[in-house]
Formats: structure tokens, sequence, C-alpha cells
């Protein structure tokens, strides 16, 4: 069982958890994720560690409430317990100084960037990060961000806050001029978005990294569920990933596995996006 | 009773025929398929046995279980006898009595096979456990030894684990299971259906674990949560039985498409997951009305029987060579085809074919004929040419088989691996890593049960000498 401490609703349906897991706090690293069950009979969902206080034996986790599982989850007022957390899983994020970056996140993704953007500005790097979303409700974590960002730019598809249109439209503008253009970039959210990112970016072949969220089950390797077709091979999203180079990753294929059980309400995916 | 039946009344007596749910019902539920023997049916068996002194039955069991003594005891009605020796012996009899491959093992050395059909083993050995479950419960419940004050941590919570685990309790150590899942049992619970071997069987053993004072911690990944280096340091020994969970990939064209499943995927979801067979399960799998399994292994069995009672109308086993062939037990084979299972034999696939929204749509197959034997004996597939089909089907489910799974082993480069990733050990369990042992899947690549069991056995003891030096 894990307690969970703090429970706050940051946007609509997207929840800020604390919860204590002392021996995860201590092990995990930018990047990596955890695997929640809420009860008995409920499903295995993953969740990326959002934040974690070694000293305090605490994790922070931001869940967005999208399906029938993490609808359960949010709802675990503090002093309330998950029956499961396993973790820390996956890679964590490579971490260096490339000197100037760029981090991408597009609605609940944004939750997923957060520790890595926060790790790469510790790192030295010059961080300006984009967010984006469908309307101003859904643009998440800015204050957070900003915390250690040399700029933070916003858009939204309708306008309602920072600039209207794509995260795509701002990076394209960093891009064009070599005194912005990053030396790397940090893609998560929504697949078409991450595959719109690596798609600028490959003609100039800047480094992207994505984190990629594909059904899972046990997140050790054991099922081999959570395959995604990097370059030509087969990997295992849970154990190899989550993150992979944006250029060799094969987002068709990832779009169409995500809509297997789309007939099934409920789902279990690493990141939290749609 | 019959207990003075000559050696020629005993020859006179027929093989019992184990009872089972009708075969059309079952295709349909997940109840255990077979029923088990009543207790005049277990002790005629037992008269079967001829109690010859070589004990050649004994050397075909992986731990020596004292057959002839317990199914002598079994003969004369004697079951908390028979219970007793048979629990001194194996650690999860009413397990074993279900899942080991007896037809290869105990039974195939029986004298009573060579003319004929050998002593029933396997159904006895289920019968006295079931019965020490059901009815002497006071036996199970082993008094707690001295403590000797040692640490042991134990990696995984399959039969390797449990049986190490227990041996080392009974022994007076302090003993904690890391368990990588949110339950128990490993292959036994995630893997093997419940028609096969319901969980209450697994609960109840890991229950009789408890009361020895076995802690088991689920939710604790080695390699992640904690590393083998920290157990090193706050354990006084440590054993690895995290089995061989990395399913292999089928490596043709259209693996992704949307309804292909590795067997570990599909058996977890419902297995562990309860998807499809409890309602209150949220975990989703894809039902399938014709379904194409790739192999012809337990596992192969496991997950075909089960697509048929997820309601599969066509559900087929494809295999590259012929029945013969195949590794499963004879026992799942029979049973499958009693449930209606399709064998497709002398079939390699080729590829996976899917529709425009990515869902599979057929298995593209070749026909294949047998040659000459290859290295593991076994005559070698080999294609006819221009023998190309397609076999329809929306559910395509990868039984290939599994391999060492790197997560733990990869963190630890000091720890010796064989070229296939499994770990090195001496024939006691001993690791190239000082209080490290190992055994089970993990050591031997995918094998059986009662072999995951054997290892445990054999490291405790070595751990136990380990401990004494130390
Ligand atoms: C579908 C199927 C059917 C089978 N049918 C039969 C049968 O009929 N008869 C038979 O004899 N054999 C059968 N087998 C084989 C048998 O199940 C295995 O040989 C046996 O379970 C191996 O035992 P083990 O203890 O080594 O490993 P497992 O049973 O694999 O247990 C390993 C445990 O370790 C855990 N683990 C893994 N990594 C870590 C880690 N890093 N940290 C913590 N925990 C970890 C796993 O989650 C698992 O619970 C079958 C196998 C399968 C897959
Ligand atoms: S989630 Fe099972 S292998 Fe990745």
């Amino acid at each position: 069982m894990f307690e969970v401490l703090e429970n706050e609703t940051l946007a609509p349906a997207l929840h800020r958890m604390v919860l204590r897991a002392p021996r995860i706090a201590a092990a995990r690293r930018p990047g990596q994720f955890v695997i929640v069950r809420r009860a008995e009979g409920a499903e295995r969902i993953p969740l990326t560690i959002g934040d974690a206080d070694e000293a305090a034996g605490t994790l922070t986790l931001f869940v967005q409430a999208i399906g029938a599982g993490t609808r359960d989850i949010v709802a675990v007022p503090p002093g309330g317990c998950l029956r499961d957390v396993a973790g820390p899983l996956g890679q964590p994020t490579h971490i260096e100084n490339w000197g100037r970056v760029t981090c991408v996140g597009g609605g609940v993704g944004t939750a997923v960037l957060y520790p890595l953007a926060k790790a790469l500005a510790a790192a030295g790097n010059r961080v300006t990060t984009i967010i984006g979303g469908r309307s101003a409700p859904l643009v998440i974590l800015e204050k957070e961000l900003a915390d250690f960002s040399a700029e933070v730019r916003v858009t939204t598809e309708d306008g309602s806050r920072g600039r209207q249109g794509f995260v795509t439209h701002e990076l394209t503008e960093l891009m064009a001029d070599s005194a912005t253009c990053p030396r790397a970039v940090f893609a998560i959210g929504p697949v078409p978005m991450m595959r719109a990112v690596a798609e600028l970016t490959r003609p100039t072949a800047i480094p992207t990294l994505v984190s990629l969220n594909p059904i899972m089950i046990d997140g050790t390797g054991m099922c081999g569920g959570c395959r995604v077709m990097i370059g030509s091979e087969a990997r295992f999203a849970c154990v190899d990933g989550p993150e992979f180079d944006g250029h060799q990753v094969d987002f068709q294929s990832l779009a169409d596995r995500l809509t297997m059980y789309r007939d099934h309400e409920a789902q279990c995916r690493v990141g939290l996006q749609p | 009773m019959l207990n003075n039946l000559s050696a020629k009344e005993r020859l006179g007596i027929e093989r019992v025929k184990m009872p089972e749910q009708d075969a059309i019902a079952r295709s349909r539920n997940f109840a255990e398929v077979n029923l088990g023997l009543t207790l005049e049916q277990a002790m005629r068996e037992a008269q079967r046995c001829l109690a010859c002194k070589s004990r050649p039955c004994v050397a075909g069991c992986p731990v020596e279980v004292a057959i002839p003594e317990f199914v002598t005891a079994l003969a004369a009605g004697e079951l908390t006898v028979a219970a007793r020796i048979l629990m001194g012996d194996n650690a999860l009899p009413a397990v074993c009595g279900r899942v080991c491959p007896q037809e290869v093992q105990c039974e195939a050395k029986c004298v009573r096979g060579a003319r004929g059909l050998p002593v029933a083993i396997g159904y006895l050995e289920r019968f006295v456990a079931d019965w020490a479950m059901a009815n002497a419960e006071d036996l199970a419940v082993e008094s707690r030894p001295v403590p000797t004050g040692k640490q042991i941590a134990v990696v995984g919570c399959g039969p390797a684990g449990l049986t190490a685990a227990g041996e080392l309790a009974r022994r007076g150590h302090e003993v904690r299971i890391f368990e990588a899942l949110h339950d128990t049992g490993g292959v036994l619970r995630y893997g093997i259906p419940e028609f096969r071997l319901p969980k209450a069987i697994i609960d109840a053993e890991v229950a009789r674990l408890s009361r020895l004072g076995v802690d088991i911690e689920c939710n604790v990944i080695i390699g992640k949560t904690l590393t083998l280096g920290q157990l090193r340091e706050q354990f006084d020994a440590v054993f690895i039985g995290n089995g061989a969970g990395l399913p292999v990939m089928l490596g043709i064209p259209g693996e992704n498409l949307k309804g292909v499943y590795s067997a570990n995927e599909y058996l977890t979801r419902v297995n562990l997951m309860g998807a499809g067979q409890f309602a209150e399960s949220a975990t989703p799998i894809l039902r399938g009305r014709n379904v194409a399994v790739i192999g012809g292994g337990n596992t192969a069995m496991d997950c075909v029987r089960t697509a048929r009672r997820l309601g599969a109308e066509r559900a087929m086993i494809v295999y590259r060579r012929g029945e013969s062939e195949m590794p499963a037990r004879v026992e799942e084979i029979h049973h499958a085809k009693e449930e209606g299972v399709e064998f497709v034999m002398l079939t390699a696939p080729l590829a996976v074919l899917g529709d425009t929204q990515g869902w599979v749509r057929a298995l593209a197959c070749q026909a294949m004929e047998l040659g000459e034997p290859d290295a593991s004996g076994r005559r070698r597939p080999v294609p006819v040419s221009g023998s190309a089909f397609e076999l329809p089907a929306d559910v395509v489910i990868n039984a290939l088989g599994t391999r060492a799974n790197p997560l733990l082993t990869a963190t630890e480069p000091d720890l010796k691996l064989n070229r296939w990733g499994n770990i090195e050990s001496d024939a006691q369990g001993a690791t190239s890593l000082p209080g490290v042992f190992a055994g089970g899947d993990i050591v031997r690549g995918g094998a059986t049960v009662i072999l995951a069991m054997g290892d445990g056995k054999r490291a405790a003891a070595a751990m136990e000498a380990y401990l004494g030096q130390v």
C-alpha cells in the first residue's frame, strides 16, 4: 500500500499527487516512470514520475484523468492509498550540457517534460520551453517551468492563451535564427505533435528526443506489449525507453497500436496524453 | 483392505481415468478441467504400484520424491503418512501434481509402463496434496524453527524462489522475497491458466510459507527499485529466481499489427489481470473469433485453450513440425483436441497480414515437410515450394518461447552470464558472486516448474553451507 499525501487539481482533470514511496524516490532519475494499480481488479497504469524528494521519501505524479483507470487514481484523497506502485521503470534521460536546448510539451505531456526540462537546466543548459494545448485550461505548469527556463512560450489552438497556433510554429521560429536555434530538442506530447516536431528537425538533423506512450502491462520487458519500431528494430518502450530518437520512431505504427482497445474505455499508457 | 494384494492382482488393476469436466462445457469456462480422483479411485490406483526395490520412479523425479513410500501409504489408506512423506520432499505438491510432465519423468520410469500403463503417480500426488490441504491444515502448519539471525533475500516469487524461501525458512533463517509484479507465484500465476492450476492453490501454498515466517514484498524490481548490490549489503545471502520473462519475437512482417500478442502478454492479461475472466477486471483483451497460436509447447496450448474459453470459434495451433514433435505435455494436447482446438501442423508463418486499419486479418503460411534430423535430434522442417496459403485470423499469438530477462543481470556486470544471457551457476546454484545463488528459468532458460523447484532446494542447501562458513 502506498499512501497519498497530497492531491491537488491543477487544471480540469489534471491532478498533482504526492505519495509515499521511499525506495522509488531514492532510486528514480528524470525520465523514469512507475506503474500504478489503484486497487484489486484495476489496471496497471504507467505514469511518469514528475518529481521526487528523496529525503521525504515522496514521489510527485501528474495524472490526467482520461479513462476509468486514471479517474480512479485521481479520486484517491490525501490519506488514502494506492494498492501498487512499482518502479522506477524505463531508462533515465541521458542528460548532458548541449548549451542551448528547446523543450516542447503538448497537453499533459508537459507534465512528463517537466522533470526532464528541470534536469537539463540543472546540467547548465539554456532551456527554452514551448508548451501548448487546445485551449488555456489545458496549458499546464507554465509557472513551474518558468522557474528554470530562460523563456517559456505558450501556444493554444484557439488563441485563448499565448500565441494562437501550434508549438511547431514557435519551434520553427527558434530554428530560423542561428542565435536561438537549439542544439537539441526534447518533445513530449500527443503522437501527432511529436511526429511534427521530429519532421521539423529532421532536415537539419538536430538531435530530437521523444517520449513514447504505448500500452503497457508489466513494465519490465516481460510481455512485449509496449513494443515500438525504432528504425527497423522492435524495442520495448518500458525497458529501452520510454525516450527514443524521434528521427527513428515509426509514429504511424505507434498511433495505430494505441487504438487497439479504443472500444474499451480504460487504457493503460505511459505518459498521460490522449 | 486391498493392501495385501498379490503382484498378480495388482497387475490386474487397470489404470484409473482422471474424471474431467465435459469437454464442450469446459471449452467455454475457466474452471479446472481435471476434477481429481475420489478416495476409492486413488487407493485403487495406488494398489497398482509394485513398490519395487529399485525405485526407478524416484530417479525420474527431479526432487526425488519418495514415490513408492507415499503411494504405499496411500494404498493402505494412511493419508496423513502419505502427505507427510510427500510434503517432506516436495514444497509444492498440489502444483506439481497438476503441471509436471510426469510422462517423461517418474511415470516414464515406472516398471509397469514396460507392459501396459505406468502408475498414475501425478494423479496420486495431486490427490494426497489436495487431501492434505482440505483435511490436514495442522499438518501443513509447521512449527517455527529457532531463528539463526541470518537474513536472506530471494529475488522472484516463482517456484524456484518459493522453494528456496521455504527451505531456508525451515532452517530458521529470516527470508524476504522481492517480487516485481503485484502478486505472487511467477509463471504459476501469470502464465499457467486457472483451468489447469487454480489460483487458490498458489494462494494456499504461499500462505503456508507466510506462516513459516517468510516475508513477501511485491512491487520491488531488483535492478530498478533496489540493486543486487544493495541486497548483498543488507542480507547475508541472496537467491535469484527471476525466471525467463522476455518474449522471443516472431521476426516476421506484420508483427506490430493490432491483434498480435506475445503469449506472455495474452496470458498475463487473462491470468494475472483477470481480463475476459472476471467482470470486475478493468484490463482489456481482444477476444478474437479466429485465433492462430504459433508454437507447439505448453505455453501454446495454454494460449489456444484460453482463446477457446474467451469465445473463439476457431482456435488453431500453427506448428512447423508434426504433432509427435510438439514439446507440450501429451495431456494438454489431448485436452485441447477435445475442446475443439484445430491443429494446423507442418505449417510455418511467413507474415501477419493486416487490413487498412492496421488490424490482423490473416496469417500467411507455408506448408513444411520433415527432412533430416537437426541438432536437437528432431527432424528439421523444410518448406514445400509453392505451398503458401492464408489462414484467416483476427488474433495471432506468438508462443515461440522466452529468454532470460536482462533487467536484473544487466545492472550487475560482475555476475557471469552465458551467451544466451542466463546466469552461470555450478550444480549447487552458486554464481560468480560470493553469497549469490541462482536457479530456475534464469539459469536454465525456459524449463519446468519441478526443475526450478529442484534448483531452489539444492541452492538452499548450498546457501546453508555458505552461511555456516561466513
Ligand atoms: C504458459 C506457460 C505454461 C507452462 N506450463 C508448464 C507446465 O505445465 N509444467 C511445467 O513444469 N512447466 C511449465 N512451464 C514452465 C514453468 O512455468 C517455468 O519453468 C517455471 O515457472 C520457472 O520458475 P522460476 O521460479 O524459475 O521462474 P518464474 O516462474 O518465471 O518466476 C520468476 C519471478 O520473478 C519475478 N521477477 C523477474 N524479474 C525480477 C526482478 N528483477 N526483481 C524481482 N522479481 C523479479 C517475476 O515477476 C516472477 O514472478 C510453463 C511456462 C509458461 C510460460
Ligand atoms: S510493458 Fe510489458 S514488456 Fe513493456
